[in-house]
């Protein structure tokens, strides 16, 4: 193993200021350079990716004043695929008296992440959260309500409080749209210059700073570049190296990994989250998988026959005969389990054969009581549009028949490394929501995505980039620089290497035998003797990518061919890093199962006195891949470090 | 399954453009109608053609990024759903299907099925939204909202922005997109200060953008895969009505 990387020096988050935890935020904006409203004009900011943490970054840094260009890669801002997340978005705001508090949803953030998130970015996470529904509300959001028209809240998993946000099974769509109208309102200001159908390709740095990037107008093909004093990614997360995944079809990796090569640490490849309630895979052509909200699980009951091979239609199983294996091991947490739990419970069932469905790779989610005690008409309009989604796929009517789920890939808490401020070890480059590592430790917590997009957009960001964009000015830089020749140059080349080839497997094949590979050796469990196998046969088919991919076309038009070969190349390469930073971290933690380190009863034990850090890796060149690995050590000092237990 | 279909084919925007026959055989009827055209894609780029170009992405109807006009029909034979989530049950053994891009005249064809949407973007810069900056906004509670208030506030905020309502419009216009914005906001709190001058603005910028007027035919509302009701467009015509008198006292 030791060749597969080295160790290098340990890395150290420098920006957090020290003191009681609930007042470093304010210390911090405190300590923080402000620029004052003229030089604001003055500054300039690229900001790629337009999902809630670009998007909302980029309204709010356009309503400061500063000169911003986004990019995104779908035909508008609006189609950034937060777009689809479902359940919704937690706040300490504690309007059900029900004993929630900045604390306790720091508290539960930390736990539910099992102890390999920073305590400092947690609890400001929890700070901010009510802010967020301020300021989505006042934009118009359309939260449900309650009959004498205050915000009505629900549950969510691995949580004991109701203190989730929602607009019905679209909160991403509606808190979007919120951010999208915000952008608009910047665009039509002048403030933001907008790029759609653009393709981040390559991130230009100088003189160790981030001062710009290369991207490619997917309409035409014209590889550009574009400047800026500061450079924020909000590319999102990398759920698609598993081709599988709910994740849209063109979600990728490419903006992330390419500053990665340019030198910013990429921390936990390895944890990423598998979302234990989506509609199971029905065909080999399958191209995504749907989600269906975790919110479901507070009404719906999971369950499986208790005899192996019971084949008998749903209905016809009487009660003494289902297992509901999620209340009986869990009965504190029940279905409300977090969802490395739930997703684990879920396929351990069906290695015994309990499974459910054609394939067997499924468990029941069962409305039957709900209904029975709410009426059909609650259950509508609480869940109506997943039961349509649903019907829609399956074909089957989830009020009559109980719903199959399964768990897919769906998050990655994996990222950049980022400081407190938000920034990589580059520079001048910011990282916000998915495409960051910072908040969410080893697991997230259901509704806490959207939580912590919006925190980093809104508010967190525009307050720590000030202090960068203060220690300005910053030398001009244009085409004519090295740095930016080299990178549009590279760019070039890669590009027509990828249509040279001219072989005979198409991109897709290639993507899913990659996706499969990874899901059976780095998925909801790992093993040592598996990700070793993994990742020499990551290696053997990245090789035979590059010697035999069949890309179609050319570059001057456009070719969507061409855009997913040079996202699927990237994923082997990321791919690779995340077998390693399994095989390295040789304890189970939250979405992080390694079979051999696991408690009595089979649930995921950590190693805290060995694996209590975040490990951040460098890029170790392309040829063989061989990463520095760097340690930040975790401290707790306000949540004790202890098994997890939902029991 | 064995489907034969005939697709648009355009190379660029400068292109003429042709229907184009392809046979599809043996095929799941699970599959979604855009993993059959992957699938058809899979053995185009294998024998050396280039494969056809359509916009898609979350492949769960929420994003709008599809926009395929199947058999005449915006988004195909089902109602209420986006493109993406047809499946083939929804077709017959043998049949012969039409596929093209969004047809109007704001919409220019970019390549194949893709068209250019830009204009709708360009609708909301002109005042869809509610101006509210990061950081001024009130405790969420203050201002309390109604419960059918926000529902019906929701029903017209639903919208994904496809442009299907354009692409069935036999006058292209797209007044339903821009109706459901008004109405979204129109029925909030929140969205009252700037109500009058929204509605003006946003009139103004669907008619500048080439879509054409409402004539209540009401294609719009049956292909909208979120069922965006019609009525957003009469509720629009008032809120333009309203704050062009109470521009002129």
């Amino acid at each position: 193993m030791t060749d597969l990387y080295t160790e290098g020096a340990p890395i150290v988050d420098e920006k957090v200021p020290p003191g009681p935890i609930e007042q470093r935020w304010e210390k911090r904006r405190l300590g923080a350079k402000l620029v004052n409203p003229a030089n604001r004009r003055k500054l300039s900011v690229i900001i790629v990716g337009t999902g809630l943490a670009g998007g909302s970054a980029a309204a709010t840094l356009g309503e400061a004043g500063y000169q911003v260009t986004s990019f995104c890669y779908q035909d508008s801002p609006r189609r950034a695929h937060s777009i689809a997340a479902q359940g919704g978005i937690n706040a300490a705001k504690d309007y059900r008296n029900d004993g929630d508090s900045t604390y306790r949803l720091f508290h539960d953030t930390v736990k539910g992440g099992d102890f390999r998130s920073r305590e400092s970015n947690v609890y400001r996470l929890a700070e901010v959260s009510g802010e967020i529904i301020d300021q989505c509300v006042a934009q118009g959001v359309p939260f449900a309500r309650e009959y004498g028209g205050f915000l009505d809240n629900r549950s969510f998993g691995g949580v004991q409080v109701a203190r989730t946000f929602y607009a019905r099974g679209q909160t991403g769509q509606q808190l979007l749209l919120g951010a999208y109208q915000a952008l608009e309102r910047q665009v039509a200001a002048g403030t933001v210059e907008m790029h759609t159908r653009h393709e981040m390709l390559d991130l230009i740095v100088v003189d160790g700073k981030a001062r710009g990037v290369v991207v490619r107008d997917m309409t035409t093909g014209e590889v550009a570049t574009h400047f800026a004093d500061a450079v924020v990614l909000a590319s999102g997360g990398y759920s698609n190296a598993f081709f599988l995944s709910t994740n849209a079809m063109m979600c990728n990796v490419t903006a992330t990994w390419r500053a990665h090569r340019k030198g910013a640490l990429f921390a936990n490849p390895c944890f990423t989250q598998i979302h234990p309630t989506c509609i199971p895979v029905s065909s080999e052509y399958q191209s995504k998988l749907t989600l269906m909200s975790e919110s479901l699980r507070n009404d719906g009951r999971i369950w499986v026959p208790t005899r192996v091979g019971d084949d008998r239609d749903p209905r016809e199983i009487p009660e003494d005969e289902r297992d509901y294996y999620l209340e009986r091991i869990y009965p504190a947490y029940g279905n409300l389990v977090p969802r490395d739990v739930a997703s684990r419970a879920a396929k351990a069932v069906c290695d015994e054969g309990r499974g459910v469905g054609p394939t067997g790779l499924g468990v029941y989610l069962d409305f039957a009581d709900a209904i029975e005690r709410m009426g059909q008409r609650a259950i509508e309009d609480k869940y109506g549009n997943l039961f349509d989604m649903y019907k829609e796929i399956t074909g089957e009517n989830p009020y009559a028949v109980p719903m199959r789920i399964f768990p897919a890939e769906h998050y990655t808490m994996g990222g950049l490394w980022v400081d407190y401020d938000l920034q990589a070890t580059i520079s001048g480059l910011f990282v916000i929501g998915e495409a960051n590592f910072s908040d969410h430790g080893a697991n997230r917590l259901g509704a806490n995505a959207l939580m912590q997009a919006l925190a980093d957009g809104y508010f967190v960001l525009p307050a720590t980039i000030s202090d960068y964009l203060a220690s300005g000015p910053f030398e001009p830089v244009d085409d004519t620089h090295p740095a930016a020749k080299d990178a549009t140059d590279a760019v070039s080349d890669r590009i027509n290497t990828l249509l040279a080839i001219d072989g005979d497997r198409t991109v897709d094949s290639f993507h899913k035998e990659l996706g499969s590979i990874l899901w059976d050796h780095c998925g909801l469990e790992r093993t040592r003797a598996g990700l070793e196998q993994a990742i020499a046969m990551v290696r053997a088919l990245k090789e035979e990518f590059w010697r035999n991919v069949k890309v179609t076309g050319e570059n001057e038009e456009l070719n969507q061919t061409l855009e997913r070969a040079g996202r699927v190349a990237d994923f082997f390469e990321l791919g690779e890093l995340m077998c390693i930073d399994a095989l390295h971290r040789d304890e189970s933690c939250g979405s992080h199962f390694r079979t051999e380190s696991r408690t009595e009863d089979g649930e995921a034990l950590r190693d805290d006195s060995q694996f209590a850090y975040v490990a951040a890796w460098e890029f170790g060149g392309a040829e063989p891949n061989q990463p520095v690995l760097h340690k930040e050590a975790l401290h707790y000092e306000y949540v004790e470090l202890n098994q997890r237990s939902y029991k | 399954m064995n489907i034969t279909l005939r697709v648009w084919r355009q190379k660029n925007s400068q292109d003429k453009g042709r229907m184009v026959t392809y046979g599809v055989d043996d095929v799941s009827p699970d599959l979604s109608f855009l993993e059959m055209l992957d699938l058809l894609n899979e053995r185009l780029t294998l024998a050396g053609d280039d494969p056809i170009a359509f916009d898609h992405d979350c492949r769960e109807g929420i994003c709008g990024a599809c926009s395929l006009v199947i058999d005449g029909i915006a988004h195909g034979p089902e109602a209420a759903i986006a493109t993406c989530q047809l499946h083939l049950r929804s077709f017959s053994d043998g049949d012969v299907i039409d596929v093209e891009p969004w047809r109007a005249q704001p919409f220019p064809v970019i390549r194949d099925l893709i068209v250019n949407r830009e204009a709708l973007d360009r609708i909301i810069q002109a005042g869809g939204f509610v101006s509210a900056p990061t950081g001024a906004a009130p405790e969420a509670n203050t201002v309390l909202v109604p419960k059918n208030q926000a529902d019906l506030a929701f029903d017209a905020a639903a919208c994904i922005g496809c442009g299907a309502c354009v692409a069935a419009c036999p006058n292209g216009s797209a007044m339903l997109f821009t109706g459901a914005k008004i109405a979204h906001l129109g029925r909030l709190p929140q969205g009252q200060p700037e109500r009058d001058s929204r509605a003006l603005a946003m009139i103004a910028a669907h008619d500048d953008e080439g879509f054409g007027a409402c004539t209540q035919i009401g294609e719009c509302t049956a292909v909208c895969p979120k069922g965006i009701p019609l009525d957003v467009i009469s509720r629009f015509d008032r809120d333009v009505l309203s704050a062009l008198i109470r521009g002129e006292n």
